[in-house]
């Protein structure tokens, strides 16, 4: 089953739109700039819809199955912030307006930054950052601000566990940092002597998950803070896996100086098939001076004027980094955050993390026996299996992942992280029913067994897909990036 | 795997072969099997110096990328531009048109520092008793 | 809790499989005490009471279409055909996740691809990423880009003054931890003047089409300068603009970015948009950003997978060409739907309507006394006015006719105080072109 591509329904002379009439006289057309030649589709408007439609039924989502993939956080989205983030009043605002005409967006905006400040107990918040690595970027930035801000200009590495996510690095790289890679210990925490070993005044800081890509709580967070701060550098928080500990704890609280929110993972809003997010980054008050802008600040009225209402207004920190990108933060993905906020209060967000937790463990103790699980310890959001099944050695993850496919659901996220051979990281979230977690541990557990008994069968998985598995080499090697006529 | 005989090798799985002042460098059967299917191989510019151990390319797979360091000192004379189009010449014929880059070597006593055909041949079996891979 | 399914009994029957007592057993490895702290917070709402919240909140703006509005700069204000939100809100595309997975993934994949090519069509390049968080972070990752092309040998770029201040400021911000220094910021110079500034030292020169300004520069001759030093030459390019003129492809350019919101995407107060990038083929190793291609499945049907990872944070970590993972998919699916939906004739004709359009409210304009069009270049949707008044106070007397006047541009330029960006779409029928006239002849 596949789809012919847009390009090819395309026929001369049809078009999807109808334009006004142009009801002013025409002006003459700079004949020098005219481009001769437009090679876009044409069609009409019900070919494309069934174009995009039958595109739409090709696609897992979260929607139409179990997702349980490591480290995204594929909860449900509930479609209230849909309508909410469509309303006419903050779809239809230019950001260039004045800041008296968009005082709805503003108090949003001021909300959403009092909410995460109250979850993280962090002192201020950027709303700015449009995704996780976006975060971690400006979050990076700062480090370095705020460092040569106080003359201390030797401090050039920048900490990372082998376990970190990829962006970490990147991250760290793009802000001329050296990375400097520490290793994980037996139980999967940050092993203490390595770290000791290279924390010296050239450390910048540190970057953390915690729990990390293992789904494991580091039990020495506390002391890795006074490590890092005790030779002067300061500790990033990648908030990526807050969906365990929303509401449970805070994350300043853990010695965090600097962290970043993946409000498309932990507060619901929708992926989009890879975007947009939104990365807003919280920090201690040292360091609130050195944040991105705008953000919002609430001028409150004083008592004779009281009836006037607060006035909200943008601002930007006297030493900020600067803008990360154009006008205010990925804005419509903050509404939906903040309704699932408002919507869900404290206790609620409470529940996300203990039934996130209570879901993933549920899963890890149904498959340990099966998969062998390298770090034997109670999860927190998610967990790491290895995909060497005993018995069926042949047999690789990625034949298991394509395999789950068979079943309806989509594959953990497979070979991250690193350090755990063949890993399959699993994410099950809150939103997953016990009937749901059952039929997926199920299907793992038959898979398990055809893997030493038919391995084939895995080996050519998936067999009940629109597609067959796809060649990637070819793909990489002659890259056909653009359709051409 | 094949450890071919008269080059001398890195234990980063480079190999090299001295032909009087010049010298072929390339990455050896090993490193291509582990790398698997190789889909890219960035080269750099003829005129470009680098010294012993500087990376000076990368070679990629579907899920991987390596950098490669040059076994000896030197100034990029030729490159394997086949390679830009047929990478997969480094899974074929590694040590032959699989080859990455020419050198004009500027220090000829720095061979002395690398293994021969028989000693990384050794490196590579305790390595994978070691269990590595 | 409606997003939570467990009854009383899936809790005791789990925990009873976990062999712990409570929930919150789970949490042994989280130091006692910072567990469970005391928040501040206001109670939940319900769903409707949470609707009426927001609605209340955006019924406090002011939104454009309740009013004639003349604002661009950056984010305009297009028609969108219902299609594009129609097909963007189908949750089998917004409830997805990065197609990671190709064999279950095939209607993300594919779109993109598409998209992809209609991106590559438009700029005239050969090829496009799957989108970067918007126009400002696409020019940040362009300088970046071209900085790696010339294997960070060269640290001085050449950025035109008539970019958008926004994605100027942003650039700066981004190469604040690299070798980098950035020229060019004396307004007094064009595309061509500025062209003497690009030297052997030069990474990228960086010019916009059509400029923050709403001109069309001569691009004549900037290619072969900008290649004879050695430099890439950048183009930040309005998408709606390059169904009307000539493709910066055409031109000799090295890399094509922009906001690709005015391609069906909401105003939104200023996002998510996205940020559009293309490139010439020689430098698809060096881009940053996801990437769909062509291949087959084990049958030989023809499929789509993401390729070229190799290039990317997840695979090479801090040698990676960026950071960037969450991209602007649901976005660049809105850009597509439009693009398509509009396709070769009809985004010609919406760009022929703005243009006349917004010439036609320069002509008015310019009969009238106090008021000068001092935009003398050829341009598309905008045009600088000098007005008699600081702007500030203008719009605040336009407002007052419900009216949306233009962009201030003494806020980044200090000698253009007193000077509005006035921008026309096919939004704005003649009769609130005439009224704006009759409102400006008026507070002048």
């Amino acid at each position: 089953m596949t789809e012919p591509l847009i390009f090819e329904i395309s026929r001369p002379g049809r078009c999807a739109a109808s334009l006004p009439e142009l009801d002013v006289p025409e002006a003459r057309l700079p004949q020098a700039f005219l481009r001769n030649d437009l090679p876009l589709p044409e069609v009409s408007e019900p070919d494309l819809v069934r174009h995009y439609v039958r595109l739409s039924h090709l696609n897992h989502a979260v929607d139409t199955g179990f997702y349980p993939l490591g480290s995204c956080t594929m909860k449900y989205n509930p479609k209230i912030n849909e309508v909410i983030s469509r309303l006419e009043g903050f779809a239809a605002v230019h950001p260039y307006q004045p800041a008296h005409m968009v005082q709805g967006c503003l108090y949003v905006m001021y909300v959403l930054q009092g909410l995460l400040q109250e979850i993280s107990g962090f002192a201020a918040i950027s709303l700015q950052p449009a995704a996780g690595a976006h975060g971690e970027f400006t979050g990076m930035l700062m480090v370095r601000a705020y460092h040569r801000d106080r003359g201390d200009l030797g401090r050039t590495k920048v900490l990372v566990p082998d376990s970190a996510h990829g962006t970490n690095p990147a991250s760290t790289a793009m802000c001329g940092f050296e990375v400097v890679e520490i290793r994980s210990d037996a139980r999967g925490n940050v092993d203490l002597e390595d770290l000791k070993a290279h924390c010296d005044e050239h450390v910048a800081g540190m970057m953390l998950t915690n729990p990390n890509t293992l789904g494991l709580f580091d039990e020495n967070i506390l002391e890795i803070a006074k490590i890092v701060h005790g030779c002067g550098g300061l500790l990033y928080g990648d908030g990526a896996n807050l969906n365990a500990i929303v509401g449970v704890v805070r994350p300043a609280d853990l010695g965090f100086d600097i962290m970043h929110f993946n409000l498309h993972k932990t507060f619901s809003t929708p992926h989009g098939g890879g975007g947009p997010g939104a990365g807003p980054v919280g920090v201690t008050k040292a360091l609130a001076d050195y944040l991105p802008g705008p953000i919002v600040r609430v001028e409150i009225p004083d008592e004779e004027s009281l009836d006037e209402g607060l006035y909200f207004y943008p601002f930007m920190p006297p030493k900020s980094i600067g803008r990360v990108k154009a006008f205010y933060g990925n804005f419509g993905v903050l509404v939906r955050a903040c309704a699932y906020i408002l919507h869900l209060g404290i206790e609620g967000l409470r529940q996300v993390a203990e039934h996130a937790v209570l879901n993933a463990n549920y899963l890890r103790v149904r498959l340990q026996d099966t998969y062998p699980l390298p770090y034997k310890r109670t999860c927190m959001h998610e967990f790491v299996l290895s995909g060497k099944i005993p018995g069926a050695e042949g047999v690789r993850t990625i034949d298991i992942a394509k395999r789950l496919m068979d079943f309806g659901f989509h594959p953990p996220t497979i070979y991250f992280p690193l350090i755990v051979p063949e890993a399959l990281m699993i994410e099950p979230t809150e939103t997953e029913s016990l009937e749901t977690l059952d039929a997926f541990a199920d299907a793992m557990l038959q898979i398990a067994e055809e893997a030493r008994t038919q391995p084939e069968l895995l080996h050519n998985a998936p067999h009940t897909t629109p597609l067959r598995r796809l060649d990637d080499v070819r793909a990489a090697r002659e890259p056909k990036l653009r359709w051409q006529p | 795997m094949k450890v071919e005989q008269g080059l001398l090798y890195m234990e980063s799985h480079e190999w090299v072969r001295l032909e009087g002042d010049e010298a072929v460098v390339g990455i050896s059967d090993f490193a291509q099997e582990e790398l698997n299917d190789v889909v890219y191989v960035e080269l750099p510019e003829v005129g470009d110096t680098f010294a012993q151990g500087d990376v000076f390319g990368t070679v990629e797979s579907v899920k991987a990328a390596s950098d490669v360091y040059l076994p000896l000192s030197g100034e990029i004379i030729a490159v394997n531009k086949e390679l830009e189009d047929s990478p997969q010449l480094v899974n074929e014929d590694p040590y032959g048109k699989g080859w990455f880059v020419r050198i004009k070597v500027s220090d000829p006593d720095e061979a002395k520092s690398l293994l021969d055909a028989d000693a990384y041949a050794k490196f590579l079996a305790e390595e994978a008793k070691k269990g590595g891979h | 809790m409606p997003y939570i399914p467990h009854s009383d009994a899936d809790r005791a029957a789990m925990l009873d499989a976990i062999g712990v007592k409570h929930i919150k057993n789970l949490f042994a490895d989280v130091p006692a005490k910072v567990l469970y702290p005391k928040f501040k917070f206001p109670p939940p709402l319900d769903e409707q009471t949470l609707l009426e919240h927001f609605r209340f909140a955006s019924d406090n703006n002011a939104n454009v279409n309740d009013y004639m509005c003349f604002l661009g700069a950056g984010a305009y204000r297009h028609f969108i055909p219902s299609v594009v939100d129609h097909i963007v809100s189908r949750s089998e595309f917004y409830t997805a996740y990065t197609p990671y997975q190709p064999e279950i993934s095939q209607g993300t994949l594919q779109a993109i691809f598409e998209y992809q090519s209609m991106i590559c069509a438009l700029t005239g390049m050969e090829v496009a990423n799957a989108s970067h968080y918007d126009g400002a972070t696409a020019v940040a990752e362009a300088v970046v880009m071209a900085y790696n092309v010339l294997r960070k040998k060269r640290n001085k770029v050449v950025m035109s003054p008539f970019v958008h201040p926004e994605y100027r400021a942003t650039t700066r911000t981004y190469v604040q931890g690299l070798d980098l220094e950035i020229v060019g910021d004396d307004t007094r110079q064009d595309a061509q003047s500025l062209l003497s500034l690009v030297d052997e030292e030069t990474a990228c020169f960086v010019t916009q089409f059509p400029n923050f300004l709403g001109e069309l520069e001569d691009f004549r001759g900037i290619a072969e300068h900008v290649h004879d030093k050695g430099a890439l030459w950048v183009v930040v390019a309005d998408p709606i603009a390059l169904g009307l003129f000539k493709a910066p492809g055409d031109y000799g350019a090295d890399i094509v970015v922009g906001e690709g919101q005015p391609l069906g995407n909401p105003l939104s107060f200023g996002g998510p948009y996205l940020g559009f990038f293309a490139t010439r083929e020689q430098y698809v190793h060096k881009m940053a950003g996801r990437l769909v291609g062509e291949t087959v499945d084990a049958e030989g049907k023809r499929g789509f997978v993401l390729t070229l990872s190799a290039r990317e944070q997840h695979i090479r970590r801090e040698r990676a060409t960026s950071n960037i993972c969450s991209n602007e998919a649901l976005n660049a699916l809105a850009a597509a739907v439009y693009l398509a939906a509009l396709g070769k004739c009809g985004l010609r004709q919406l760009a022929e309507i703005c243009y006349h359009k917004a010439h036609y409210l320069a002509r008015e304009i310019s009969k009238l006394r106090h008021y000068e069009v001092v935009t003398t270049k050829p341009f598309f949707r905008e045009f600088v006015v000098r007005c008699p008044k600081p702007v500030a106070e203008m719009n605040e007397a336009l407002l007052e006719r419900d009216i949306i006047g233009g962009y201030d541009l003494g806020r980044d330029y200090p000698e253009m105080a007193n000077h509005m960006l006035v921008c026309v779409t096919e939004r704005n029928s003649r009769l609130e072109i005439d009224t704006l006239v009759r409102a400006l002849k008026e507070v002048s």
